[in-house]
């Protein structure tokens, strides 16, 4: 129920709209309801031949249209308020959650699927606003409905009324009898059905790989036993789940029949005063007693779908963000970029130590090397550097300040970073150049890109600067997207640079022009690059070498090749 | 598509059939009810006639429920049945797409097609069989019924039914491509929540949240006022029909009480007819869901037929059996080259070489010189625009795809494995292959490691290989091709995420591999030993030769091997 609470503050920012909603959707159940018994008792005024009383009839046909006039009005308001009041909700959560997304430590995304994450944000909002509009719009006139129907009908022959009242719940019984049964053959429908679609993800997404190995019968034959199992169950669920509704009819059928006959002889014996009027007043509502039952048991499926939606998106909502910057956390609006680390210790995984008293000082302009076989955490100091990660004991300083005293936001632009994961945005290529510095000219868009090399094969593209890189970003190859993200480095030059050296993305030819362009970049910047070039690694003032997460040597390239270490081994390894 | 509906011919006739048998049911019980009113109230039956009809009340629930679960099944086996074939038919049809097919549909396109288009279709087929008579003969058929009852008062029915259809096609006419819009809308959100996600290193490094933030809010903003908008229009749609149906009432007991005065009708005729007009209501917000749900379902079948549409290129033809070899050359290009699609430059052009039987040939070059087009071009993945590849002397567009692909082991740049064990991956490449032989493939592609102490052949590989290193899945993905055992063997930059040492040992170990073999790499190392190294820029071939030859010749392959041995330039 606290999920109820805390998506019940979305909800009450729209007060107004709320009450408003709230007595619309009173005044047009209860007219509604009133509608059948002025109907009923014009019937009553014409009998017969010459028994007709034109008068009376005519102000109840007034009065009907009156109601009706109210109720319309009343009916649209209430929609109309619902609609503003739900969709308001959806809106703010979305908004609350992108400010959260950004806010989130770099930890958070790491240790989450985007793609669930996204489906939080889009289709779990989405769910709980169309759970939240079907609760206001039939909730409350489901209720009002019902206890005015027994109202109504208590009012018009209490004998009756309790025949109606009787039977009706036979059909809800009914229907959550067939509900619960197929459950279970919905389980197995949604479970065999994920089988499938993970089974049609994995080969479609690799049918490259399927067509060379002349693979297509044999996955034909998976499909087609998985496809049939489906079948199966998929009849059986959907049969069952549609019993549920000629049954219930069958059962409100009963139960007009039994108030025909109960009325029918209750009007010839005129012991209880009912008239035909009545009778079909009745009827009108036996007719449309268990609808609302059907209803609130469809918005109680769905309210609690869109709860277990909500949780989903609270999750992520309540998840700890990045510690703010303290007050006192200071701009650095330009850096010399000396850097030291001291005493830094740190680990992903709080049980297994990586980084343990490192101490490095790199003064401004050197250039620190990190080297090791493939999957050795190079990258762990740059997460460190970023401050994408916080370090366990020690500190990190950037010009005598630590990095925790500063502003993140002064930190991280202090530092130019290439990755080697290529993430462009959906936009076109000037957007993506001009992504650290917005408000670039075209002339220095183009002078980034030439730097970067990347302007010729931008020129060539259909739109040129202009082209929109799709979000898959298919349209480039692995090696213009890096160059891309040179040239997105180029735009704005901090003092301080982060580099990761592609190693197959980027051809050796286009790798050496880009060298060239990065050794006139890290000229005087403080630099540091996960290097796989020897080259880089043996001009680099500082190699620190890892090894399974740690950091095993440091020191020059000569210094370490004059002894038996690791580094050396790696080295030779080369050739 | 819809001739697979063929095989469900019977159920799709019966389902409907029986929804009539009940709709006439349902139209049944407002007579019986005005009887009993004429008759056995204000007439002389009493209480045994009522008793009688009530029983007749009785009989059509229970038979209406009889035959309503009968269409219900019809019209689920229908439904499941076909919606099931046509899943296997574009799973077996994406089977049939070639390399250039595939690039232009993308795989999302083709997963959403099998998945939520043919669960639509589902849903929608079983909707329509239920519906599609039921709701028009109730509405037709009250209007008939009324014109039974008395011609005049059924004008009414006339005027109100022409009202309603109005009303609801004005509704759905404007909100359905509003609808479209705000879903699109609502996609473009999801790209940015996406990006937001993927990007959040780079966001963060050039410290751009703010500006991602202000772009989400204002497609968040853009979007909620649409729907807003289209709330506010189908918002009218209750009240309207409402509104009509209840006037009409008014029209009806206004002019029915006259004709009861006039003695043209009985009162339980009136009631009857008051009977009819509701149940109207009822059926036409049915059909309008059913049209709302046919529109989106239409939409799912035009995607679909897309798919099964596409004729698939002519693949394989007369040559099955390659043992008549024609001159040495296991492979040759002849002023080969290669365009993708329909727009866009050649990928390749004027390629032409000759490679001998058990020769090894390096191929190096730029991203984007081509090196990956020109090896696809060897097992047939695509049609050479212009000029010819030959196959021992044939034309590869005259093998049979599958003796074509028998003979050639290939290990593409992407290292692929499916969810299962190491040997079932391993197996791709030979059906038959022992647990021994497996082995040996693995060791020979470097990887024993990675099965020796977790779980041997056994070892499980998670959907993406997600558990596995990109060295590991490269050097599977390697052994995987050498089962086989094939006579061409292609490894297209397949050793780039192993260290130098592994990748040298690799090397070795290949040598001893009795096929020709064509090593594409960055790397100068790996292409160095080989017989002939062909060097490729901007889609052509720059140099062909030994490291020797290339090295005095080729300025293009010197760049790239100085580039990566500088020390050995002041040798050179």
């Amino acid at each position: 129920m606290k999920t109820v609470k805390k998506l019940m503050r979305y909800v009450s920012t729209r007060r107004f709209s709320l009450i408003i909603s709230f007595i619309s959707a009173l005044v047009s159940s209860l007219l509604a309801l009133y509608i059948p018994i002025l109907i009923g008792k014009a019937i009553d005024c014409a009998v017969g031949v010459g028994d007709v009383d034109f008068d009376s009839i005519k102000t109840i046909l007034i009065k009907i249209a009156a109601s009706i006039v109210i109720i319309i009005i009343t009916q649209w308001l209430m929609n109309v308020q619902n609609n503003k009041i739900t969709l308001g909700a959806a809106h703010d959560l979305r908004s609350d959650v992108i400010r959260k997304l950004n806010s989130l430590p770099i930890s958070y995304i790491d240790s989450h699927q985007s793609g669930d994450t996204v489906s939080r944000v889009i289709s779990d909002v989405e769910q709980i606003s169309d759970g939240l509009l079907m609760g206001a719009s039939q909730f409350f006139t489901g209720v009002v409905t019902i206890l005015g129907t027994m109202g109504f009908m208590f009012y018009l022959n209490y004998k009756i009324a309790l025949i109606v009242i009787c039977i009706t719940p036979l059909s809800l019984f009914v229907a959550q009898f067939i509900s619960k049964r197929t459950y279970s053959m919905f389980a197995l429908q949604s479970k065999t059905r994920g089988k499938q679609t993970a089974f049609i993800n994995e080969t479609v997404a690799n049918q490259k790989t399927v067509k060379a190995f002349s693979h297509e019968a044999r996955s034909e034959e998976k499909f087609h036993e998985i496809n049939e199992r489906l079948k199966t169950t998929s009849l059986r669920a959907v049969f069952f789940s549609s019993l549920v509704n000629p049954s219930t009819r069958f059962v409100n059928n009963i139960v007009y029949a039994g108030v025909c006959l109960f009325g029918a002889l209750a009007v010839i014996s005129g012991g209880d005063e009912l008239t035909v009027g009545t009778l079909i007043s009745f009827l009108s509502y036996a007719n449309q007693y268990t609808k609302p039952f059907n209803e609130i048991s469809g918005v109680i499926a769905e309210m609690q779908n869109a709860l277990a939606c909500a949780d989903r998106v609270f999750e992520i909502l309540e998840a700890e963000s990045e510690v703010p910057d303290g007050a006192e956390s200071v701009d650095l609006p330009d850096t010399i970029g000396s850097v030291t680390l001291d005493n830094v210790r740190f680990s992903y995984d709080k049980s297994k130590t990586l980084i343990e008293d490192l101490t490095l000082e790199v003064g401004k302009g050197k250039h620190v090397a990190i080297v090791g076989p493939t999957g050795s955490g190079k990258t762990t100091l740059i997460n460190l550097l970023m401050r994408f990660y916080d370090i366990d004991g020690g500190k990190i300083s950037v010009d005598g300040v630590d990095i925790r005293d500063m502003k993140r936001h002064t930190l991280r632009r202090s530092f130019g970073m290439v990755l080697q994961d290529t993430w462009l945005k959906a936009g076109t290529v000037k957007e993506n150049i001009a992504f650290g510095k917005p408000d670039a000219t075209d002339e220095e868009i183009i002078a980034a890109a030439k730097a970067a090399h990347a302007h010729s094969f931008i020129r060539r593209l259909d739109d040129g600067y202009d082209t929109y890189i799709g979000d898959d970003g298919d349209l480039l190859s692995q090696g213009q997207k890096q160059l891309l993200c040179i040239a997105r480095v180029m735009i704005a030059l901090p003092q301080m640079l982060i580099l990761d050296e592609a190693t197959s993305s980027i051809d050796t030819r286009t790798e050496m022009l880009i060298q060239k362009a990065f050794d006139e970049l890290t000229e005087g910047r403080t630099s540091f690059i996960v290097a796989h070039r020897l080259s880089t690694v043996k001009r680099a003032d500082v190699i620190l070498v890892m090894r399974d997460g740690r950091i095993v040597e440091q020191g020059t390239h000569y210094e370490l090749m004059s002894k038996d270490s690791f580094y050396k081994q790696l080295y030779n390894s080369q050739f | 598509m819809l001739k697979l509906l063929k095989k469900y011919r019977k159920e799709c006739v019966l389902a409907p059939t029986f929804k009539l048998l009940e709709a006439c049911f349902d139209l049944t019980v407002p007579i019986v009810v005005a009887a009993v009113i004429d008759n056995g109230i204000n007439g002389d039956g009493g209480s045994s006639y009522i008793i009688k009809m009530v029983f007749i009340l009785v009989a059509l629930a229970a038979v209406g429920m009889a035959v309503a679960t009968a269409a219900q099944y019809f019209a689920a086996k229908a439904a499941v049945g076909f919606s099931g074939d046509v899943r296997e038919e574009l799973f077996k049809k994406i089977q049939t797409f070639s390399y250039s097919e595939l690039d232009s549909l993308g795989t999302s396109s083709m997963i959403t097609r099998m998945t939520s288009d043919v669960n639509q279709l589902q849903t929608g087929i079983n909707l329509f069989l239920r519906l599609f008579l039921r709701a028009p003969v109730i509405v037709f058929g009250a209007m008939i019924m009324a014109f039974v009852i008395n011609a005049h008062i059924a004008l009414i029915f006339v005027v109100a039914i022409a009202l309603l259809f109005a009303v609801v096609y004005g509704v759905m006419f404007l909100t359905v491509p509003l609808y479209k819009k705000s879903q699109a809308d609502l996609d473009s959100l999801l790209l940015l929540t996406r990006e937001n996600l993927d990007g959040a290193r780079v966001i963060r490094a050039f410290a751009a949240e703010e500006r991602e933030i202000a772009d989400f809010d204002k497609k968040n903003a853009a979007l909620t006022k649409m729907q807003y908008f289209v709330g506010k229009i189908s918002a009218l749609m209750n009240p309207l029909t409402y509104m009509i149906i209840n006037f009409a009432v008014i029209a009806l007991i206004y002019f029915g009480s006259r004709q009861i005065d006039g003695g043209i009708i009985l009162q339980g005729s009136l009631v009857a007819l008051y009977s009819y007009m509701a149940q109207i209501l009822v059926e036409l917000i049915k059909f309008a869901n059913l049209i709302v749900t046919m529109s989106k379902t239409a939409a799912s079948k035009k995607r679909i037929d897309e798919i099964m549409r596409i004729e698939p290129e002519r693949t394989g033809s007369d040559i099955s059996d390659i043992s008549q070899k024609i001159g040495d050359a296991a492979v040759s290009f002849d002023n080969v080259s290669l365009r993708y699609g329909t727009g866009g430059d050649d990928v390749l052009s004027n390629i032409s070489f000759d490679v001998r039987r058990g020769e090894t040939v390096g191929i190096i070059g730029g991203t984007g010189s081509g090196k990956t087009s020109l090896i696809n071009l060897i097992p047939h993945f695509y049609d050479a625009t212009g000029g010819t590849v030959y196959v021992y002397g044939i034309p590869v567009e005259r093998y049979d795809s599958q003796t074509l692909l028998q003979k050639i082991g290939i290990v593409p740049q992407k290292a692929v494995l499916f969810k299962g064990t190491v040997r079932d991956n391993i197996k791709w490449g030979n059906e038959n292959a022992s647990d021994d032989e497996i082995i040996d493939a693995i060791k020979l592609a470097q990887g024993y490691d990675i099965i020796e102490k977790s779980g041997g052949l056994d070892r499980e590989i998670e959907q993406d290989a997600k558990n596995l290193s990109g060295g590991q899945r490269q050097r599977l993905t390697i052994a995987r091709a050498l089962i086989k055992k094939p006579e061409i063997l292609i490894l297209d930059d397949s050793a780039s995420a192993l260290d130098y040492a592994t990748d040298a040992a690799l090397r070795r170990a290949i040598k001893t591999v009795d096929a020709t073999v064509f090593i594409v790499s960055q790397r100068a190392s790996a292409v160095m030993g080989a017989d002939k190294i062909i060097v490729m820029n901007d889609g052509e071939i720059c140099g062909i030769g030994t490291h020797d030859e290339l090295i005095r010749s080729c300025p293009t392959y010197r760049e790239i091997y100085f580039s990566q041995y500088p020390e050995k330039e002041a040798d050179a």
